[in-house]
């Protein structure tokens, strides 16, 4: 069996034109011919098996006509030069991820009260089962997270893919990177030890010095002129609904444009004209003939 | 970047691309190893750092650390860089803010169509010297950390309030003779010239600047500190 023939066929990488195969990825399953021989009940019943997740994805498709957008973004060709480099935007994803997990199992146990975070802190590290663990990847996640994504910017930045067409995608970046030092912020809180009780003190009373705003800044976050209750209840929502949500919908139209853009081939790579002098527009119609439309 | 510039950015990354591989399974090959990678960092961490907790906040304590997370030193060491108050607001809210501007606008601003490192001298100069720049305030946020003790020798009646300055962690943000980070608070050492005892212990409740208030300290503590600052002319 071909591994291929592992991935149900509407994801499959669509035929080139000429190659006949004939139905591979085209035909949704349930519109093919079954031939005229008729099987045992067993074999039938075998056979719907396997064909189970085509027909499911199948009904999907026809309904919404993904799998063309899936296998475009799954065969879409990544320029050449293409190395460990390029890993660092999924990687930052793949911490957000870890953290955006551990996270909502810390919320099932956490209380943001005063009185109550600290204890329900020392309760998840002692008593529930693997609470510690899954504290600490959330604690040590969020520094892997801030190295990673101080990376990925270093990486857009140094091979210049800020650059048209991509600045839009830049913009994007910044506003991330500073939602995920706010998310930091915000979180350093939570646990309602000295250090971190503290460390928030000196940080509101940081954002207070700022002109005109400063003031109103530092009101906002402490939710009202003193530091307590209140504030760690502001933090909170703010730590645990309002940035992740604008976090996610930001990835989102970042990935949205990494795939409609492509991403920037290493800035030393030059690429090599056809010997024979023919027009751009001539190659994509087609020379190397994958029979996807022109990539963009 | 010209609108020729343009066009032949574009057709030079289409042919790029046509010598490429596709994305499946060939990217998705390394970003699953690294996302192993990250997963069993963050594992190894957890299992070997784990998640301790420290004592609980308490307003009224005399014992602690006012520490950011590691990430954020370099900012706090800014304030301990530029230090005359009517500069402070720069350091706190001016130079982040700018940064940020400048980094959100940089594709605006910085339009030549070259992308090479080697070739942009002065892009690949900032970005290295900025790097450099944050590195080495982490660094030193990392290394001065609060003193727990101060080495001055005083007048027994002003032991309690020593210990009280100690305990309260002034020294993390003042200096005090040979203790204590130099910013972004005034020197201590003499501040009995500068300013009188009610003028301390005003400061002290009310917290001026990036300053944590400390009201909420039991009055006695209070009042010892003040007397042992009162005494430091
Ligand atoms: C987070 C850092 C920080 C901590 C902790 C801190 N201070 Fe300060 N302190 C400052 C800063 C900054 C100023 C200057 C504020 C301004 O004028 O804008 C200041 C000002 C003062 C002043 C007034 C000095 C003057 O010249 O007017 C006194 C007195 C003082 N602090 C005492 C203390 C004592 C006592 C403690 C410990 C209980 C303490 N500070 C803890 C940052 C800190
Ligand atoms: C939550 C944070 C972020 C996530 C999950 C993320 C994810 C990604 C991914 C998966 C890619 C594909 C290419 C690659 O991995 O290198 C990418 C590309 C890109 N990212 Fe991010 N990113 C984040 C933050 C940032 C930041 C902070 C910046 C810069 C300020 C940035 C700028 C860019 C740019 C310019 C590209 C296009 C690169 C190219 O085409 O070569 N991103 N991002």
């Amino acid at each position: 069996m071909k591994l291929g023939s592992i991935i149900p066929a509407p994801l499959r990488k669509p035929a080139k034109p000429g190659e006949s195969d004939a139905g591979k990825g085209a035909a949704p399953a349930d519109l093919k011919i079954s031939p005229p021989e008729r099987p045992s009940d067993a074999q039938r019943l075998g056979e719907r098996a396997t064909e189970a997740p085509a027909d499911v994805l199948a009904w999907v498709d026809q309904r919404t006509a993904a799998s063309g957008l899936l296998t475009g973004m799954l065969y879409r060709k990544v320029p050449k030069g293409t190395n460990w480099f390029y890993t660092l935007g999924s990687a930052t994803l793949f911490a957000f991820i870890v953290q955006t997990v551990t996270g909502v199992f810390l919320a099932m146990f956490y209380t943001p009260s005063a009185t109550q975070a600290y204890a329900s802190i020392t309760h998840i590290n002692n008593d529930v089962f693997l609470g510690q663990f899954v504290h600490g990847m959330h604690k040590w996640g969020s520094s892997v997270m801030v190295i990673l994504i101080f990376l990925h910017m270093a990486r857009t930045f140094f091979f210049g893919a800020y650059k048209y067409p991509r600045e839009l995608n830049w913009v994007i970046g910044v506003v991330l990177l500073i939602l995920t030092m706010t998310m930091a912020f915000t979180g350093y809180l939570l646990p309602f030890d000295q250090r971190s009780f503290w460390a928030s003190v000196v940080g509101i009373n940081i954002n207070g010095t700022g002109p005109v705003v400063g003031p109103y800044l530092s009101d906002f976050l402490r939710a009202g002129p003193e530091f307590g209750a209140t504030t760690l209840a502001r933090f909170y929502a703010v730590h645990m609904l309002l940035i992740p949500g604008a976090i996610i919908a930001l990835i989102g139209a970042h990935l949205y444009l990494v795939a409609k853009l492509g991403t920037t081939a290493p800035p030393w790579l030059r690429g090599e004209r056809p010997k024979v002098a023919a027009p751009v527009s001539q190659l994509d119609a087609g020379v190397e003939g994958d029979g996807a439309p022109p990539a963009r | 970047m010209k609108p020729a510039d343009k066009q032949a950015y574009l057709e030079e990354y289409e042919l790029l691309k046509k010598k490429g591989k596709p994305f499946f399974p060939y990217a998705v090959l390394k970003d699953s190893a690294m996302a192993l990678i990250v997963v069993a960092v963050i594992v190894a961490m957890s299992i070997v750092l784990g998640a301790e907790q420290g004592p609980k906040a308490d307003p009224t304590t005399t014992s602690y650390v006012p520490r950011p997370e590691w990430y954020f030193f370099f900012l706090f060491e800014l304030l301990r860089v530029i230090k005359p108050p009517e500069l402070v607001p720069l350091a706190t809210v001016g130079i982040p803010t700018i940064c940020m501007a400048l980094l959100l606008l940089l594709p605006f601003y910085d339009r030549r169509p070259e992308r090479r490192p080697g070739r942009r001298p002065i892009a690949t100069t900032a970005g290295l010297l900025t790097i450099v720049a944050i590195a080495y305030l982490t660094y030193l946020g990392a290394t001065g950390g609060s003193p727990t003790e101060i080495e001055m020798e005083v007048a027994p009646r002003y032991e309690a309030g020593k210990e009280v300055v100690v305990g309260t962690g002034c020294l993390a943000c003042h200096k005090l003779g040979e203790n204590g980070n130099d910013g972004p608070g005034t020197e201590l050492t003499h501040i009995a010239q500068l300013i009188p005892r009610a003028s301390i212990l005003r400061s002290v409740e009310i917290g001026p600047g990036i300053m944590p208030s400390f009201r909420d300290l039991p009055p006695k503590k209070l009042n010892e500190l003040a007397d042992f600052l009162a005494s430091l002319d």
